[in-house]
Protein backbone atom coordinates (compact mmCIF):
# COMPACT_ATOMS: atom_id res chain seq x y z
CA UNK A 1 0.00 0.00 0.00
CA UNK A 2 0.91 3.81 -0.62
CA UNK A 3 2.76 5.60 2.33
CA UNK A 4 1.21 9.01 2.40
CA UNK A 5 3.33 11.68 4.01
CA UNK A 6 1.52 13.64 6.96
CA UNK A 7 3.19 16.79 8.75
CA UNK A 8 2.80 16.81 12.56
CA UNK A 9 1.96 19.76 14.46
CA UNK A 10 3.12 19.93 17.61
CA UNK A 11 3.84 22.15 20.55
CA UNK A 12 6.88 20.37 22.88
CA UNK A 13 5.81 16.87 21.86
CA UNK A 14 1.93 17.80 22.05
CA UNK A 15 0.39 16.63 19.02
CA UNK A 16 -2.65 18.79 17.89
CA UNK A 17 -6.07 17.41 17.31
CA UNK A 18 -5.47 18.66 13.36
CA UNK A 19 -2.83 16.58 13.12
CA UNK A 20 -5.07 13.63 14.88
CA UNK A 21 -7.66 13.97 12.02
CA UNK A 22 -5.24 14.10 9.26
CA UNK A 23 -4.39 10.69 10.00
CA UNK A 24 -8.08 9.98 9.33
CA UNK A 25 -7.72 10.93 6.08
CA UNK A 26 -4.34 9.90 5.47
CA UNK A 27 -5.62 6.13 6.03
CA UNK A 28 -8.15 6.47 3.37
CA UNK A 29 -5.69 7.10 0.38
CA UNK A 30 -2.32 4.70 2.00
CA UNK A 31 -0.51 4.29 4.91
CA UNK A 32 0.26 7.17 6.94
CA UNK A 33 4.10 8.06 7.90
CA UNK A 34 4.24 11.42 10.25
CA UNK A 35 7.27 13.58 9.91
CA UNK A 36 7.70 15.21 13.35
CA UNK A 37 10.11 18.03 13.96
CA UNK A 38 11.62 20.04 16.74
CA UNK A 39 11.58 19.79 20.54
CA UNK A 40 9.92 16.70 21.88
CA UNK A 41 9.34 15.34 18.32
CA UNK A 42 10.11 11.73 19.79
CA UNK A 43 7.68 12.14 22.05
CA UNK A 44 4.76 12.28 19.85
CA UNK A 45 5.68 8.65 18.28
CA UNK A 46 2.65 6.90 20.79
CA UNK A 47 -0.19 9.11 20.26
CA UNK A 48 0.66 9.08 16.48
CA UNK A 49 1.01 5.56 16.59
CA UNK A 50 -2.42 4.99 18.26
CA UNK A 51 -3.77 6.82 15.33
CA UNK A 52 -2.35 4.55 12.43
CA UNK A 53 1.02 6.04 11.78
CA UNK A 54 3.39 3.41 10.46
CA UNK A 55 6.25 5.28 10.85
CA UNK A 56 7.38 8.09 12.84
CA UNK A 57 10.10 10.19 11.44
CA UNK A 58 11.57 12.94 13.78
CA UNK A 59 14.07 15.18 13.35
CA UNK A 60 15.24 17.90 15.88
CA UNK A 61 18.21 20.59 15.21
CA UNK A 62 17.85 24.48 16.48
CA UNK A 63 17.44 25.73 13.23
CA UNK A 64 13.99 24.61 13.82
CA UNK A 65 13.23 27.08 15.77
CA UNK A 66 15.69 29.96 15.25
CA UNK A 67 14.94 30.38 11.63
CA UNK A 68 11.48 30.89 9.77
CA UNK A 69 9.48 28.11 8.09
CA UNK A 70 12.83 26.98 5.45
CA UNK A 71 14.09 24.28 8.05
CA UNK A 72 11.22 22.28 8.36
CA UNK A 73 10.57 22.32 4.26
CA UNK A 74 14.02 21.23 4.22
CA UNK A 75 12.81 18.39 6.77
CA UNK A 76 9.73 17.43 4.51
CA UNK A 77 11.77 17.20 1.31
CA UNK A 78 14.01 15.37 2.92
CA UNK A 79 11.11 12.96 4.46
CA UNK A 80 10.09 13.14 0.81
CA UNK A 81 12.74 11.87 -0.87
CA UNK A 82 13.44 8.94 1.92
CA UNK A 83 9.53 7.79 1.26
CA UNK A 84 8.46 8.75 -2.09
CA UNK A 85 5.01 9.21 -0.78
CA UNK A 86 1.67 9.07 -2.84
CA UNK A 87 0.51 12.33 -0.98
CA UNK A 88 1.40 14.97 1.22
CA UNK A 89 -0.48 16.30 3.90
CA UNK A 90 0.01 19.16 5.58
CA UNK A 91 -2.79 20.62 8.60
CA UNK A 92 -4.01 24.30 7.23
CA UNK A 93 -2.80 26.48 9.62
CA UNK A 94 -0.62 29.66 8.73
CA UNK A 95 2.55 27.68 8.79
CA UNK A 96 1.62 24.62 7.73
CA UNK A 97 -0.09 26.17 4.28
CA UNK A 98 3.29 28.06 4.22
CA UNK A 99 5.56 24.78 4.32
CA UNK A 100 3.72 22.71 2.04
CA UNK A 101 3.85 25.46 -0.34
CA UNK A 102 7.30 25.36 -0.23
CA UNK A 103 7.53 22.10 -0.47
CA UNK A 104 5.04 21.64 -3.40
CA UNK A 105 6.75 24.34 -5.50
CA UNK A 106 10.52 22.42 -4.82
CA UNK A 107 9.38 19.25 -6.23
CA UNK A 108 7.42 20.03 -9.06
CA UNK A 109 3.91 19.31 -7.65
CA UNK A 110 0.31 20.79 -7.37
CA UNK A 111 -1.16 22.22 -4.31
CA UNK A 112 -4.60 22.07 -2.86
CA UNK A 113 -4.74 24.01 0.39
CA UNK A 114 -8.03 24.03 2.90
CA UNK A 115 -10.06 20.81 2.33
CA UNK A 116 -12.70 20.16 4.01
CA UNK A 117 -12.64 16.60 3.35
CA UNK A 118 -10.37 14.05 0.88
CA UNK A 119 -11.17 10.36 -0.65
CA UNK A 120 -9.44 8.53 -2.91
CA UNK A 121 -10.07 8.60 -6.52
CA UNK A 122 -8.82 6.82 -10.17
CA UNK A 123 -6.08 9.77 -10.31
CA UNK A 124 -5.04 10.33 -6.93
CA UNK A 125 -6.62 12.13 -3.85
CA UNK A 126 -10.03 14.25 -4.40
CA UNK A 127 -9.85 17.19 -2.01
CA UNK A 128 -13.52 19.10 -0.99
CA UNK A 129 -12.91 22.45 -0.96
CA UNK A 130 -15.43 25.35 -0.14
CA UNK A 131 -15.19 28.17 -2.48
CA UNK A 132 -17.23 31.50 -2.68
CA UNK A 133 -18.08 32.36 0.92
CA UNK A 134 -18.79 28.30 0.81
CA UNK A 135 -21.68 29.13 -1.71
CA UNK A 136 -19.52 26.56 -3.71
CA UNK A 137 -18.05 22.89 -3.09
CA UNK A 138 -15.33 22.02 -5.31
CA UNK A 139 -13.67 18.75 -5.80
CA UNK A 140 -9.81 18.79 -7.33
CA UNK A 141 -6.95 16.95 -7.20
CA UNK A 142 -3.73 17.58 -8.20
CA UNK A 143 -2.82 16.53 -11.57
CA UNK A 144 1.15 17.32 -11.70
CA UNK A 145 3.58 15.57 -9.51
CA UNK A 146 2.81 14.10 -5.90
CA UNK A 147 -0.39 15.93 -4.44
CA UNK A 148 0.54 17.98 -1.59
CA UNK A 149 -2.43 18.88 0.35
CA UNK A 150 -3.39 20.72 3.44
CA UNK A 151 -6.43 20.22 5.49
CA UNK A 152 -9.07 22.09 7.55
CA UNK A 153 -9.25 21.67 11.16
CA UNK A 154 -12.76 19.50 11.95
CA UNK A 155 -12.46 18.13 8.46
CA UNK A 156 -12.25 14.10 9.94
CA UNK A 157 -13.05 12.42 12.80
CA UNK A 158 -10.52 11.37 15.20
CA UNK A 159 -9.91 7.75 15.25
CA UNK A 160 -8.13 5.21 17.29
CA UNK A 161 -6.18 2.76 14.49
CA UNK A 162 -3.07 1.48 15.97
CA UNK A 163 -0.27 0.94 14.35
CA UNK A 164 3.19 -0.05 14.58
CA UNK A 165 4.77 4.09 15.22
CA UNK A 166 8.24 2.61 14.85
CA UNK A 167 10.53 5.69 15.10
CA UNK A 168 13.44 6.64 12.70
CA UNK A 169 15.91 9.30 12.86
CA UNK A 170 15.42 11.62 10.03
CA UNK A 171 18.60 12.79 8.21
CA UNK A 172 18.24 16.80 7.43
CA UNK A 173 20.74 18.70 5.39
CA UNK A 174 19.55 22.29 5.56
CA UNK A 175 20.09 24.42 2.36
CA UNK A 176 21.29 28.10 2.14
CA UNK A 177 18.11 29.31 2.38
CA UNK A 178 17.05 27.80 6.03
CA UNK A 179 18.82 30.57 7.46
CA UNK A 180 17.66 33.39 5.57
CA UNK A 181 15.30 34.82 8.23
CA UNK A 182 16.25 34.94 11.84
CA UNK A 183 13.59 34.44 14.63
CA UNK A 184 15.33 37.00 16.98
CA UNK A 185 12.24 36.83 19.76
CA UNK A 186 9.32 34.66 20.55
CA UNK A 187 6.28 35.24 23.20
CA UNK A 188 4.24 32.75 23.58
CA UNK A 189 0.64 33.59 23.57
CA UNK A 190 -0.89 33.26 26.71
CA UNK A 191 -3.40 30.81 27.68
CA UNK A 192 -6.89 31.70 28.40
CA UNK A 193 -7.49 28.25 28.49
CA UNK A 194 -9.96 28.32 26.12
CA UNK A 195 -9.43 26.26 22.82
CA UNK A 196 -8.19 27.82 19.94
CA UNK A 197 -9.99 29.61 17.64
CA UNK A 198 -9.54 27.69 14.48
CA UNK A 199 -9.62 23.85 15.82
CA UNK A 200 -12.41 24.34 18.33
CA UNK A 201 -15.32 22.03 18.01
CA UNK A 202 -17.41 24.78 18.75
CA UNK A 203 -17.07 28.82 18.85
CA UNK A 204 -19.20 31.12 20.32
CA UNK A 205 -18.54 34.86 18.48
CA UNK A 206 -19.75 37.97 19.75
CA UNK A 207 -20.48 41.42 17.34
CA UNK A 208 -21.53 44.34 17.49
CA UNK A 209 -24.65 44.07 19.79
CA UNK A 210 -22.27 42.95 22.60
CA UNK A 211 -22.06 46.43 22.43
CA UNK A 212 -18.21 47.40 24.75
CA UNK A 213 -15.87 45.79 26.06
CA UNK A 214 -17.01 45.27 29.33
CA UNK A 215 -19.96 43.49 28.03
CA UNK A 216 -17.42 40.16 26.09
CA UNK A 217 -17.25 38.68 29.17
CA UNK A 218 -21.02 37.07 28.79
CA UNK A 219 -19.76 35.60 25.36
CA UNK A 220 -16.82 34.00 27.57
CA UNK A 221 -19.34 32.56 30.42
CA UNK A 222 -21.49 31.15 27.48
CA UNK A 223 -18.29 29.62 25.61
CA UNK A 224 -16.77 28.20 29.26
CA UNK A 225 -20.30 26.39 29.65
CA UNK A 226 -19.31 24.77 26.34
CA UNK A 227 -15.85 24.39 26.28
CA UNK A 228 -16.19 26.72 23.27
CA UNK A 229 -13.55 28.79 21.32
CA UNK A 230 -14.63 33.02 21.26
CA UNK A 231 -14.61 34.69 18.12
CA UNK A 232 -15.50 38.03 17.48
CA UNK A 233 -16.79 39.65 14.12
CA UNK A 234 -14.57 42.35 12.70
CA UNK A 235 -16.71 45.22 13.66
CA UNK A 236 -16.32 44.35 17.21
CA UNK A 237 -12.73 44.08 16.45
CA UNK A 238 -11.95 47.16 14.85
CA UNK A 239 -14.04 48.77 18.13
CA UNK A 240 -11.45 47.36 20.14
CA UNK A 241 -13.82 45.23 22.40
CA UNK A 242 -11.66 42.04 21.52
CA UNK A 243 -8.40 41.07 20.50
CA UNK A 244 -7.78 40.60 16.30
CA UNK A 245 -6.18 37.37 16.96
CA UNK A 246 -9.97 36.28 17.64
CA UNK A 247 -11.15 37.65 14.59
CA UNK A 248 -13.66 35.35 12.47
CA UNK A 249 -14.19 36.33 8.95
CA UNK A 250 -12.27 36.77 5.39
CA UNK A 251 -9.58 39.15 7.45
CA UNK A 252 -9.39 37.02 10.33
CA UNK A 253 -9.28 33.57 10.39
CA UNK A 254 -11.85 30.90 9.23
CA UNK A 255 -13.07 28.23 10.95
CA UNK A 256 -15.14 25.28 10.19
CA UNK A 257 -16.51 24.01 13.95
CA UNK A 258 -19.44 21.21 15.08
CA UNK A 259 -21.53 24.23 15.98
CA UNK A 260 -20.91 27.98 15.34
CA UNK A 261 -22.77 30.38 17.74
CA UNK A 262 -23.20 34.29 16.52
CA UNK A 263 -24.07 36.58 18.94
CA UNK A 264 -25.26 39.86 18.21
CA UNK A 265 -23.52 39.61 15.03
CA UNK A 266 -25.46 40.35 11.34
CA UNK A 267 -23.82 38.07 9.07
CA UNK A 268 -22.38 40.48 6.71
CA UNK A 269 -20.58 38.23 3.61
CA UNK A 270 -17.06 39.02 5.22
CA UNK A 271 -18.26 37.45 8.56
CA UNK A 272 -19.58 34.88 6.44
CA UNK A 273 -16.82 34.09 4.46
CA UNK A 274 -15.11 32.72 7.67
CA UNK A 275 -17.47 30.64 9.30
CA UNK A 276 -19.82 29.34 7.08
CA UNK A 277 -18.98 25.64 6.66
CA UNK A 278 -19.71 25.40 10.04
CA UNK A 279 -21.64 22.30 10.66
CA UNK A 280 -24.60 23.61 12.69
CA UNK A 281 -24.91 27.64 13.11
CA UNK A 282 -27.20 29.31 15.45
CA UNK A 283 -27.66 32.75 15.87
CA UNK A 284 -29.40 35.24 18.59
CA UNK A 285 -29.91 38.90 17.24
CA UNK A 286 -32.18 41.42 17.79
CA UNK A 287 -32.98 42.16 13.88
CA UNK A 288 -35.29 39.81 12.70
CA UNK A 289 -34.18 40.92 8.95
CA UNK A 290 -29.92 39.75 9.93
CA UNK A 291 -28.46 38.11 7.01
CA UNK A 292 -27.35 36.00 9.78
CA UNK A 293 -31.19 33.99 9.85
CA UNK A 294 -30.37 33.10 6.85
CA UNK A 295 -27.78 30.39 7.93
CA UNK A 296 -28.71 29.42 10.54
CA UNK A 297 -30.20 26.01 12.01
CA UNK A 298 -31.82 27.60 15.10
CA UNK A 299 -32.04 31.37 15.59
CA UNK A 300 -33.45 33.42 18.07
CA UNK A 301 -34.89 36.96 17.30
CA UNK A 302 -34.01 38.45 20.70
CA UNK A 303 -31.80 40.62 23.21
CA UNK A 304 -28.81 39.26 23.70
CA UNK A 305 -28.51 40.46 26.75
CA UNK A 306 -31.96 38.00 28.05
CA UNK A 307 -30.79 35.43 25.61
CA UNK A 308 -26.77 34.65 26.56
CA UNK A 309 -26.81 34.72 30.40
CA UNK A 310 -30.17 32.67 30.32
CA UNK A 311 -28.88 30.54 27.54
CA UNK A 312 -25.46 30.08 29.74
CA UNK A 313 -27.52 29.31 32.92
CA UNK A 314 -29.66 26.35 31.63
CA UNK A 315 -26.36 24.85 29.82
CA UNK A 316 -24.48 24.71 33.08
CA UNK A 317 -27.72 23.17 35.27
CA UNK A 318 -28.50 20.54 32.40
CA UNK A 319 -24.49 19.79 32.98
CA UNK A 320 -25.04 19.54 36.52
CA UNK B 1 21.37 53.81 -2.86
CA UNK B 2 17.51 53.37 -3.89
CA UNK B 3 15.67 51.00 -2.45
CA UNK B 4 13.34 49.43 -5.29
CA UNK B 5 10.02 48.09 -3.75
CA UNK B 6 7.66 46.01 -6.02
CA UNK B 7 4.48 44.82 -4.68
CA UNK B 8 2.10 42.83 -5.71
CA UNK B 9 -1.51 43.42 -6.02
CA UNK B 10 -4.97 41.31 -7.58
CA UNK B 11 -7.59 42.26 -9.11
CA UNK B 12 -10.37 40.37 -7.33
CA UNK B 13 -14.28 39.47 -7.46
CA UNK B 14 -16.25 41.88 -5.18
CA UNK B 15 -16.96 39.41 -2.34
CA UNK B 16 -20.75 41.28 -2.00
CA UNK B 17 -21.62 39.94 -5.34
CA UNK B 18 -22.61 37.11 -6.71
CA UNK B 19 -19.78 34.99 -6.91
CA UNK B 20 -19.97 31.94 -10.06
CA UNK B 21 -17.98 29.82 -12.15
CA UNK B 22 -17.62 29.96 -15.19
CA UNK B 23 -18.14 26.32 -17.73
CA UNK B 24 -14.16 25.78 -17.29
CA UNK B 25 -14.84 26.24 -13.69
CA UNK B 26 -12.59 29.58 -13.61
CA UNK B 27 -13.75 32.29 -12.37
CA UNK B 28 -16.56 34.11 -14.03
CA UNK B 29 -15.21 37.39 -13.93
CA UNK B 30 -17.96 38.89 -16.46
CA UNK B 31 -20.82 39.71 -14.02
CA UNK B 32 -19.14 40.90 -10.55
CA UNK B 33 -17.28 44.32 -9.93
CA UNK B 34 -13.77 43.77 -9.52
CA UNK B 35 -11.89 45.83 -7.28
CA UNK B 36 -8.18 46.10 -5.85
CA UNK B 37 -7.82 43.15 -2.74
CA UNK B 38 -8.83 44.82 0.33
CA UNK B 39 -5.93 42.54 1.97
CA UNK B 40 -3.07 43.79 -0.76
CA UNK B 41 -4.19 47.55 -0.07
CA UNK B 42 -2.37 46.58 3.32
CA UNK B 43 0.42 45.75 1.49
CA UNK B 44 0.66 49.45 -0.57
CA UNK B 45 0.46 50.58 2.49
CA UNK B 46 3.27 49.50 4.15
CA UNK B 47 5.58 50.06 1.10
CA UNK B 48 4.53 53.76 0.65
CA UNK B 49 5.28 54.11 4.76
CA UNK B 50 8.87 51.72 4.12
CA UNK B 51 9.26 54.22 1.23
CA UNK B 52 8.91 57.77 3.25
CA UNK B 53 11.20 56.35 5.60
CA UNK B 54 14.05 55.77 3.12
CA UNK B 55 16.16 58.32 1.91
CA UNK B 56 15.35 57.66 -2.11
CA UNK B 57 12.64 54.37 -2.61
CA UNK B 58 10.80 53.74 -5.67
CA UNK B 59 7.53 51.78 -5.37
CA UNK B 60 6.52 49.63 -8.37
CA UNK B 61 3.07 48.19 -8.26
CA UNK B 62 2.80 44.66 -10.24
CA UNK B 63 -0.76 42.32 -11.41
CA UNK B 64 -1.27 39.08 -13.33
CA UNK B 65 -4.61 39.78 -14.70
CA UNK B 66 -7.12 40.62 -17.41
CA UNK B 67 -7.70 43.88 -19.35
CA UNK B 68 -9.94 45.23 -15.85
CA UNK B 69 -7.14 44.64 -13.94
CA UNK B 70 -5.18 47.98 -14.35
CA UNK B 71 -8.26 49.53 -12.45
CA UNK B 72 -6.52 47.93 -9.32
CA UNK B 73 -3.11 49.05 -10.48
CA UNK B 74 -4.39 52.51 -10.80
CA UNK B 75 -5.85 52.63 -7.17
CA UNK B 76 -2.32 51.94 -5.85
CA UNK B 77 -0.93 54.45 -8.00
CA UNK B 78 -3.23 56.64 -6.75
CA UNK B 79 -2.56 55.71 -3.34
CA UNK B 80 1.42 57.10 -3.98
CA UNK B 81 3.01 53.87 -5.70
CA UNK B 82 5.42 55.64 -8.27
CA UNK B 83 5.17 53.29 -11.34
CA UNK B 84 2.98 49.92 -12.34
CA UNK B 85 3.26 47.36 -14.60
CA UNK B 86 0.71 44.63 -15.63
CA UNK B 87 1.16 41.58 -17.02
CA UNK B 88 -1.76 40.35 -19.59
CA UNK B 89 -1.88 37.67 -21.71
CA UNK B 90 -4.70 35.58 -23.20
CA UNK B 91 -2.72 32.31 -22.79
CA UNK B 92 -3.14 33.36 -19.31
CA UNK B 93 -6.32 32.58 -18.40
CA UNK B 94 -7.40 29.84 -15.53
CA UNK B 95 -3.15 30.05 -14.27
CA UNK B 96 -2.96 28.03 -10.75
CA UNK B 97 -1.21 29.95 -8.01
CA UNK B 98 1.95 27.83 -9.41
CA UNK B 99 1.61 29.64 -12.88
CA UNK B 100 0.69 33.01 -11.32
CA UNK B 101 4.12 32.81 -9.02
CA UNK B 102 5.79 31.90 -12.32
CA UNK B 103 4.84 34.70 -13.54
CA UNK B 104 5.27 37.53 -10.53
CA UNK B 105 9.00 35.97 -10.28
CA UNK B 106 9.72 36.95 -13.80
CA UNK B 107 8.23 40.36 -13.62
CA UNK B 108 9.74 40.89 -10.01
CA UNK B 109 13.52 39.84 -11.50
CA UNK B 110 12.86 41.81 -14.88
CA UNK B 111 11.81 44.71 -13.06
CA UNK B 112 14.92 44.73 -10.40
CA UNK B 113 13.96 44.99 -6.57
CA UNK B 114 15.29 44.99 -3.04
CA UNK B 115 12.31 44.53 -1.31
CA UNK B 116 8.72 42.40 -2.95
CA UNK B 117 5.83 43.42 -0.29
CA UNK B 118 2.04 41.42 -0.76
CA UNK B 119 -1.01 40.62 1.26
CA UNK B 120 -1.01 37.84 3.26
CA UNK B 121 -4.17 36.38 0.83
CA UNK B 122 -6.18 37.23 -1.44
CA UNK B 123 -10.15 37.87 -0.85
CA UNK B 124 -11.09 35.24 -3.75
CA UNK B 125 -8.58 32.44 -3.96
CA UNK B 126 -8.00 32.83 -0.13
CA UNK B 127 -4.68 30.53 -0.18
CA UNK B 128 -2.72 32.44 1.51
CA UNK B 129 0.42 30.51 -0.23
CA UNK B 130 1.63 33.15 -2.82
CA UNK B 131 4.07 34.94 -0.68
CA UNK B 132 5.80 31.23 0.46
CA UNK B 133 6.07 30.42 -3.05
CA UNK B 134 7.60 33.49 -4.32
CA UNK B 135 9.68 33.73 -2.01
CA UNK B 136 11.10 30.20 -2.78
CA UNK B 137 11.29 30.95 -6.64
CA UNK B 138 12.98 34.09 -5.71
CA UNK B 139 15.30 32.42 -3.65
CA UNK B 140 15.10 35.21 -1.14
CA UNK B 141 14.32 35.45 2.62
CA UNK B 142 10.19 35.38 3.34
CA UNK B 143 9.10 37.87 5.90
CA UNK B 144 5.81 36.43 6.64
CA UNK B 145 2.23 37.43 8.01
CA UNK B 146 3.81 40.59 9.67
CA UNK B 147 1.70 42.82 11.56
CA UNK B 148 4.36 45.38 11.72
CA UNK B 149 7.45 45.90 9.09
CA UNK B 150 10.35 48.28 9.62
CA UNK B 151 13.47 48.34 6.65
CA UNK B 152 16.27 49.91 7.95
CA UNK B 153 20.34 49.49 6.30
CA UNK B 154 19.28 46.61 4.35
CA UNK B 155 17.55 44.80 6.77
CA UNK B 156 13.72 43.32 7.27
CA UNK B 157 12.55 43.31 10.54
CA UNK B 158 9.00 42.54 11.52
CA UNK B 159 6.28 41.18 14.25
CA UNK B 160 4.77 37.93 13.15
CA UNK B 161 1.39 36.95 15.45
CA UNK B 162 0.95 33.14 15.04
CA UNK B 163 -1.52 30.84 16.87
CA UNK B 164 0.90 30.11 19.53
CA UNK B 165 3.31 33.07 20.04
CA UNK B 166 4.21 36.52 18.97
CA UNK B 167 8.07 36.05 16.27
CA UNK B 168 9.95 38.94 16.40
CA UNK B 169 12.03 38.40 12.90
CA UNK B 170 14.97 39.69 10.67
CA UNK B 171 16.48 39.41 7.37
CA UNK B 172 18.76 40.87 5.15
CA UNK B 173 17.62 42.73 1.66
CA UNK B 174 15.98 41.51 -0.90
CA UNK B 175 13.36 39.75 0.83
CA UNK B 176 10.05 38.82 0.49
CA UNK B 177 7.44 40.27 3.45
CA UNK B 178 3.71 39.69 2.97
CA UNK B 179 1.18 41.83 5.60
CA UNK B 180 -1.83 41.20 7.84
CA UNK B 181 -4.88 43.40 7.80
CA UNK B 182 -3.07 44.32 11.33
CA UNK B 183 -0.26 46.38 9.81
CA UNK B 184 -1.84 49.67 9.39
CA UNK B 185 -5.13 51.09 7.98
CA UNK B 186 -4.39 51.78 4.47
CA UNK B 187 -4.80 55.85 3.13
CA UNK B 188 -7.69 56.69 0.99
CA UNK B 189 -6.54 57.84 -2.14
CA UNK B 190 -6.38 61.94 -1.88
CA UNK B 191 -8.47 64.29 -4.99
CA UNK B 192 -4.48 64.89 -5.73
CA UNK B 193 -3.50 61.13 -5.86
CA UNK B 194 -6.21 60.45 -8.06
CA UNK B 195 -5.22 62.94 -10.65
CA UNK B 196 -1.78 62.24 -10.22
CA UNK B 197 -1.99 58.25 -10.86
CA UNK B 198 -3.81 58.86 -14.64
CA UNK B 199 -0.32 60.21 -15.67
CA UNK B 200 1.99 57.74 -14.01
CA UNK B 201 3.37 55.05 -16.26
CA UNK B 202 1.68 51.84 -16.71
CA UNK B 203 4.10 49.31 -18.35
CA UNK B 204 2.70 45.95 -20.21
CA UNK B 205 4.14 42.87 -20.33
CA UNK B 206 3.44 39.27 -21.91
CA UNK B 207 4.61 36.00 -21.54
CA UNK B 208 6.42 36.51 -24.68
CA UNK B 209 8.59 39.53 -22.44
CA UNK B 210 9.23 37.17 -19.63
CA UNK B 211 10.08 34.41 -21.47
CA UNK B 212 7.59 32.01 -20.56
CA UNK B 213 6.40 29.28 -22.64
CA UNK B 214 2.24 29.31 -22.57
CA UNK B 215 2.06 25.68 -21.90
CA UNK B 216 3.72 26.81 -18.17
CA UNK B 217 0.62 28.82 -17.45
CA UNK B 218 -3.66 28.93 -17.90
CA UNK B 219 -5.77 25.92 -17.32
CA UNK B 220 -3.13 23.33 -19.71
CA UNK B 221 -0.18 24.52 -17.50
CA UNK B 222 -2.51 24.35 -14.15
CA UNK B 223 -1.38 21.70 -11.68
CA UNK B 224 -4.23 21.18 -9.80
CA UNK B 225 -7.57 20.73 -11.77
CA UNK B 226 -10.49 21.55 -10.35
CA UNK B 227 -13.25 18.44 -11.74
CA UNK B 228 -16.55 20.04 -10.32
CA UNK B 229 -17.91 23.06 -8.92
CA UNK B 230 -21.25 23.09 -7.05
CA UNK B 231 -23.54 25.34 -5.73
CA UNK B 232 -24.07 24.75 -2.00
CA UNK B 233 -27.68 23.62 -2.27
CA UNK B 234 -29.40 26.68 -0.01
CA UNK B 235 -29.41 25.47 3.94
CA UNK B 236 -32.95 24.21 4.68
CA UNK B 237 -34.90 26.57 6.56
CA UNK B 238 -33.59 26.72 9.95
CA UNK B 239 -36.21 27.06 12.91
CA UNK B 240 -36.52 30.53 14.26
CA UNK B 241 -37.90 31.63 17.50
CA UNK B 242 -38.66 35.28 18.98
CA UNK B 243 -37.55 35.23 22.26
CA UNK B 244 -40.39 35.75 24.42
CA UNK B 245 -38.74 35.44 27.85
CA UNK B 246 -37.64 31.73 27.19
CA UNK B 247 -35.67 32.34 24.64
CA UNK B 248 -32.48 31.18 25.87
CA UNK B 249 -33.85 28.07 27.51
CA UNK B 250 -35.34 27.06 23.94
CA UNK B 251 -32.05 27.29 22.12
CA UNK B 252 -30.37 25.15 25.16
CA UNK B 253 -32.95 22.51 24.06
CA UNK B 254 -32.08 22.80 20.26
CA UNK B 255 -28.33 22.37 21.68
CA UNK B 256 -29.16 19.58 23.96
CA UNK B 257 -31.16 18.07 20.79
CA UNK B 258 -27.90 18.09 18.70
CA UNK B 259 -26.38 16.41 21.63
CA UNK B 260 -23.88 19.89 22.70
CA UNK B 261 -25.48 19.84 25.87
Amino acid sequence: MAEVLVYVDHVDGAVRKPTLELLTLARRIGEPVAVALGAGADATAAVLAEHGAVKVLTADAPEFTEYLVVPKVDALQAAYEAVSPAAVLVPSSAEGKEIAARLAVRIGSGIITDAVDLEAGDEGPVATQSAFAASFTTKSRVSKGTPVITVKPNSAPVEAAPAAGAVEALAVTFGALATGTKVTGRTPRESTGRPELTEAAIVVSGGRGVNGAENFHLIEALADSLGAAVGASRAAVDAGWYPHSNQVGQTGKSVSPQLYIASGISGAIQHRAGMQTSKTIVAINKDAEAPIFDLVDYGVVGDLFAVVPQLTDEIKARKG
Amino acid sequence: MSLRIVVCVKYVPDATGDRQFTEDLTVNRDDVDGLLSELDEYAVEQALQIADEADDAEITVLTVGPEDAKDALRKALSMGADKAIHVEDDDLHGTDVMGTSLVLAKAIEKAGYDLVITGMASTDGTMGVLPAILAERLGVPQVTLLSEVKVEDGTVTGRRDGDTASEQLEASLPALVSVTDQSGEARYPSFKGIMAAKKKPVESWDLEDLEIEADEVGLEGSWTKVDSAAQRPARTAGTIVKDEGEGGKQLAEFLAGQKFI
